[in-house]
């Protein structure tokens, strides 16, 4: 297993091949539909974004809430393709990877060859799980959206699948098959 | 909350049996996290999976209860305090065209309720992901349709929902009815033990052939190849008017949940 670290200079990100196994540290930022849609929204008004996305990591998640104590609740991905409308302008924006489930639109696949980005994937289902491999979460911007805000995550060492690579090579049904 | 806890015996069972059986090394991997998940959820009582779903309560009401208040509303109260107790993520919001945002807390279940002889009430609990249930489909098929086709459009669903629906899958199968009862019909089936086939000759032929079917789509855990798509498929079957032949798939990730209390 390949451990990488957030945010992913383009040497990494060069070097991930689709079907890689790898362990992601460092900052990511979560952002699911709503987020999405409002994110896109100041970019195309020319207006400024609440938390800077440029060579940033984005994971389509909303988490469960933290229990008192506890870092964070159960953490999962959710489907990518929702948010396929609105990824090609956030790579257009800076954005260099993205983690979630599922696959992509050929647009997309496109829009991540030409930025030199990277789609990971995590387990749907394995939330609890994958909760073990946050170490901080906190609210970055759009509080209001409850577990659709926006939260920074530093991780250590969560487990993801390279789903497509910087090449545009896929390792997810169909396309790898 | 114990539903979203505490992952049930015939899904953790056939997650087991499924690990190198066929699926890519990634897929394994995948499959792998899904048992130590159940273990972390339950140990920690953390919900199995952070969509911690749209909630179903069927409920059998004994007719010779009676009752003190309003049920709907004792039911409703009941499972948003689960979610509110439980830190569970209320994923259910107000009003589908006009309030994407504020969670729906007062109302948040669909209850459906029969009555049944007797002095007790069973609920069974179902909180069921939203991106399986956007993978779902219902179709009115020609009553001249015959087994291939049902097949099909079944599978089809399949292939459409890719990794979307988090695979290893269960799927649950409505043929009969009417518009709006073979989706319940479809729901309801996904409660059953995944152990066990179904027990008219005819449905489990028909599931054996769509596991089969399914298996061979090849979209893998968490779409990333191999053999196990989907644990289990069961179909169950109902009457029909003679015009039509409703068919239903509802897709169950492998965070099939539901749990039963009688009171
Ligand atoms: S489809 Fe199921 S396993 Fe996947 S994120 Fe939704 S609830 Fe979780």
């Amino acid at each position: 297993m390949k451990i990488i670290t957030s945010p992913l200079d383009k040497r990494t990100i060069e070097s991930l091949k689709a079907g890689d196994m790898v362990a992601l540290s460092g900052i990511v930022y979560t952002a699911r539909d709503q987020a999405h849609k409002r994110l896109v929204g100041l970019i195309n008004e020319g207006r400024p974004l609440p938390v800077a996305l440029e060579g940033q990591t984005i994971y389509y998640t909303g988490p469960a809430p933290a229990r008192p104590g506890a870092v964070v609740g159960s953490i999962g991905p959710t489907t990518s393709a929702r948010m396929d409308p609105y990824t090609p302008v956030l790579l257009d924006y800076g954005v260099k990877a993205m983690i979630g489930k599922g696959a992509r639109s050929p647009g997309v696949i496109d829009s991540i060859k030409q930025a030199g980005a990277v789609y990971l994937v995590a387990t749907g289902g394995a939330a609890a799980y994958l909760a073990q491999f946050v170490v901080s979460a906190h609210v970055a911007a759009f509080a209001d959206l409850g577990p659709e805000a926006i939260f920074a995550l530093e991780l250590a060492g969560l487990p993801l699948v390279v789903a497509i690579d910087s090449q545009g090579r896929s390792a997810l049904w169909p396309d790898a098959s | 909350m114990k539903a979203n806890y505490r992952a049930r015996p015939d899904v953790l069972a056939l997650l087991k049996e499924a690990r190198n059986s066929g699926a890519t090394p990634a897929g394994n991997q995948a499959l792998e996290q899904l048992v130590a998940n159940a273990d972390i959820a339950a140990s920690q009582a953390l919900p199995l999976c952070q969509d911690c779903g749209y909630v179903t309560v069927f409920a059998e009401v004994g007719q010779d209860v009676a009752f003190d208040g309003s049920f709907e509303t004792a039911v409703q109260v009941g499972v948003g305090q689960g979610y509110e107790l439980g830190y569970l993520r209320t994923s259910v919001i107000q009003d589908a065209l006009t309030e994407r945002v504020r969670p729906e807390v007062e109302r948040p279940a669909n209850i459906y309720t029969t009555l049944v002889p007797g002095d007790t009430i069973k609920l069974t609990v179902m909180p069921k992901g939203g991106g399986s249930d956007n993978a779902s489909r219902m179709a009115m098929l020609r009553p001249t349709a015959g087994v291939d086709e049902i097949v099909r459009f079944i599978v089809e669903a399949v292939a459409a929902s890719g990794a979307a629906a988090c695979p290893p899958l269960f799927v649950g199968v409505g043929i009969g009815g009417s518009f709006d009862s073979v989706g319940l019909l479809a729901k309801k089936a996904l409660l059953r033990d995944f152990r066990e086939p179904a027990q008219a000759p005819a449905a489990f032929e028909v599931e054996v052939r769509l596991l089969s079917e399914i298996n061979k789509l090849g979209i893998g855990p968490a779409g990333l190849g191999g053999a196990v798509t989907a644990l289990g498929v069961a179909v169950a079957t109902d009457r029909t008017h003679i015009a039509c032949l409703p068919v239903a798939v509802n897709i169950s990730c492998n965070q099939l949940r539901s749990a039963s209390g009688t009171l």
